[in-house]
């Protein structure tokens, strides 16, 4: 499985998702047309799940994202809930005192069937 | 001539920080958004107001945005281009922040836009976080993505009623101004 990588810039996060089951996207998301963005991300993961690791391990180290991505990171974590055959855990990492953040993150854990782990940190 | 002194002094007498007249582009917020955080870091505010005002800010600019690229208006060249312009403007006091932004709307549209608005308005902060919670997970989304949550999100995050107006300027058309108040952490 091809690694999939975009590299970040001032409205798009950076994706790093390995095929040995590391997936990570930091930054901020807020560009006005996210759908267009996140396509090749909930693509990736499609093929992925063909032939996934045991463990899947998602990171998400988000500063800023705008409403625009959010329904589009929900499908990203709708496409994460389908995958058989791997353990998947996602690590929601938030700033310290960002309570919007945290909120963001327990929002999708609420909604969405898969481990959620919340991790305060002092910067993204 | 243009008074332009004058337009100076209102904004001074304002607090208005920066201020915008004319198409939005993606470009432009991208600018905008920069100059914001640059100012913000300059006068020292806390991270938690940079970030409130940075997110409010987006979802604000953004709507505009959407606003005018999904806005029809009939007429000549001439007459599209400038009811497919709108204004922006955040201005800084004492104790908190404010966005504005202005627009023209299609006087059929208002009576939607504010029944929104004015049901958002009603909600409080734990009615607001399920509203969003559902409207996130309605399976609805716009050809743009955001399907309905920008101005959940804006009076979730700002947590403070959405002040706005709407001003009559023809059968057609009348313009449509946005506060949103952000205060000082």
């Amino acid at each position: 499985m091809d690694n999939l990588t975009i590299e970040g810039s001032a409205k798009t996060p950076t994706v790093e998702f390995e095929g040995v089951g590391k997936l990570l996207i930091k930054g901020r998301s807020i560009p006005e047309n996210s759908i267009e963005f996140y396509k090749p991300v909930i693509d990736w993961i499609g093929k992925y799940g063909g032939a996934p690791k045991d463990i899947t391990e998602v990171n998400v180290q988000l500063e800023y994202f705008n409403t625009s991505s959010s329904k589009c990171i929900l499908d990203v974590f709708k496409k994460l809930e389908t995958l058989s055959g791997t353990e998947v855990k996602v690590n929601w990492y938030y700033e310290e005192d960002d309570e919007d953040m945290l909120e963001a993150g327990e929002d999708y854990q609420a909604i969405i069937d898969l481990p959620f782990k919340m991790i305060e940190v002092e910067e993204l | 001539m243009i008074d332009v002194f004058g337009l100076y002094n209102n904004m001074e007498k304002n607090d208005i920080l920066l201020s915008f007249k004319g198409t939005i582009t993606s470009e432009l917020l991208t600018s905008v958004l920069q100059i914001m955080e640059n100012k913000m870091e300059d006068l020292n505010e806390a991270p938690k107001t940079r970030k409130k005002v940075f997110n409010v800010l987006v979802e604000c600019l953004q709507n505009l945005y959407h606003h005018i690229d999904d806005f029809e208006v009939k007429g000549t060249k001439e007459e599209i281009s400038k009811k497919k312009s709108a204004i922006f403007m955040i201005s800084r006091h004492d104790e908190h922040y404010n966005i504005i932004t202005g627009n023209f709307i299609a006087n059929e549209n208002i009576e939607k836009l504010k029944g929104r608005i004015d049901h958002i308005n009603t909600l409080e902060r734990e009615e607001l976080k399920a509203y969003y919670k559902s409207t996130l997970n309605n399976g609805e989304m716009s050809s743009k993505g955001g399907g309905g949550l920008g101005f959940i999100d804006i009076a979730k995050k700002s947590g403070q009623k959405l002040v706005y107006d709407f001003m009559e300027i023809d059968e057609e058309y009348s313009f449509f101004t946005l506060i949103v108040k952000i205060v000082q952490k």
